[in-house]
């Protein structure tokens, strides 16, 4: 029954390798689906490429799917499964600041570290940037500390927080995930742009 | 530039779909065999702890943002996720080695210097950076892993992100097309 590293008490050593495994997993999936490009990621915002919409709805579905189905089966114990921590403000605040870094740096850190590792300069400097935003945020900590612990809500689910089961939840995701890729299906063609498309 | 993708045989990369049920498999492997998701914010963090301590081990120990990393004689490096974005290198350099793409290159729309895509890249990642830590997390680690726990915070974040970049997308719209 998993997860098998709490349960079978794995030690640090052999869990660091696994995490470096499943590292090179996780970066082989980003660069092969284009992830190492700022201008395709990017896309995404204009319409001309979709492709993080279709990569991130898919892999968050396939891992949705299957920790229900290994529940269901009681293959893994949710109880000591990792729910993010829903702190109200600080979620919003940080995804907000987040998506503007988004727009205007091209990248988020993991895929940023990826496009690194192929050459990109741009995804350098902005691997660069955000070292010096998390440092920004270190010495800058005394000011935002209130707001960052206000409104604390625990790990909540939302399919708890809509007092529905999870499996609904998760058909639900699965028909809106669906109903997105057809917009962003819709989106590549309406809004194309060969002339970026074809260099990418 | 023709790059030929020695693993599909066909286009350049990967069907996203089939890439995102890659993913998806990670990430649940993830889950399956230590309990938590994938991440990449936390890394950084780590390597800004590190830095931080290593100037002055009595300033950060006095801060409330990197006392807890290092409490104890912990080493902020000894952590899960950076070993873990050091697969991700490894994982990133493979993938673009078997598929032709390792090149030095500062990729930019042709409307924009090459020296404005390199200082809006600090900045962005600047802005990242710092909203992670604000939000506990960055798109892999927040939003993706999050999501896939059916977590409120997951979902919430995700639509901050996502939307925020959006709404955004149009004054920033000359750096990208």
């Amino acid at each position: 029954m998993g997860p098998i590293v709490p349960i079978f008490e794995i030690s640090t050593e052999l869990n660091f390798l696994i995490a470096f495994i499943i590292g090179i997993g996780f970066g082989f999936a980003l660069e092969q689906a284009g992830f190492s490009s700022s201008r395709k990621l990017a896309g995404m915002f204009y319409g001309y490429d979709t492709t993080v919409l279709k990569v991130f709805f898919t892999a968050a579905i396939v891992a949705m799917i299957g920790l229900v189905f290994f529940n269901y089966f009681e293959l893994i114990d949710m109880s000591i499964i990792y729910v993010n921590e829903y702190f109200v403000n600080s979620a919003i605040i940080g995804g907000v600041i987040m998506g503007v870094g988004f727009i205007v740096g091209g990248f988020c850190p993991g895929t940023s570290v990826c496009a690194a590792a192929i050459g990109k300069i741009d995804a350098m400097a902005y691997l660069g940037g955000s070292l010096i935003g998390i440092f920004a945020f270190g010495e800058t900590y005394p000011l935002w500390k209130d707001i960052y612990m206000k409104n604390y809500l625990g790990g909540v689910k939302l399919s708890t927080t809509l007092g529905i089961s999870d499996g609904l939840m998760v058909f639900g995701v699965i028909a809106m995930a669906v109903m997105m890729f057809w917009i962003g299906e819709w989106a590549e063609k309406k809004f194309r742009r060969p002339d970026i498309t074809n260099e990418l | 530039m023709s790059h030929h993708n020695y693993i599909t045989g066909k286009s350049k990369y990967m069907n996203p779909y089939l890439a995102g049920v890659i993913l998806g498999l990670v990430l649940l492997l993830s889950f399956y065999l230590t309990g938590r998701g994938l991440g990449a914010s936390g890394a950084m963090k780590s390597v800004v702890v590190t830095a931080v301590e290593t100037v002055s081990h009595e300033k950060a120990d006095a801060s409330g943002f990197y006392h807890k990393y290092i409490a104890d004689g912990k080493n902020p490096m000894s952590s899960w996720l950076v070993f873990e974005i050091l697969g991700v290198m490894v994982g990133g350099f493979l993938s673009g080695a078997l598929s032709g793409r390792l090149k030095l290159k500062n990729e930019h729309s042709p409307n924009i210097t090459g020296r404005r895509r390199i200082i809006f890249a600090v900045i962005g990642g600047a802005l990242f950076g710092f909203g992670s830590q604000f939000g506990r997390g960055c798109t892999s680690g927040a939003a993706l892993s999050g999501m896939a726990t059916l977590s409120l915070a997951g979902f919430v974040t995700m639509v901050a992100i996502f939307g925020t970049a959006y709404l955004f997308a149009y004054f920033f719209r000359k750096n990208w097309i």
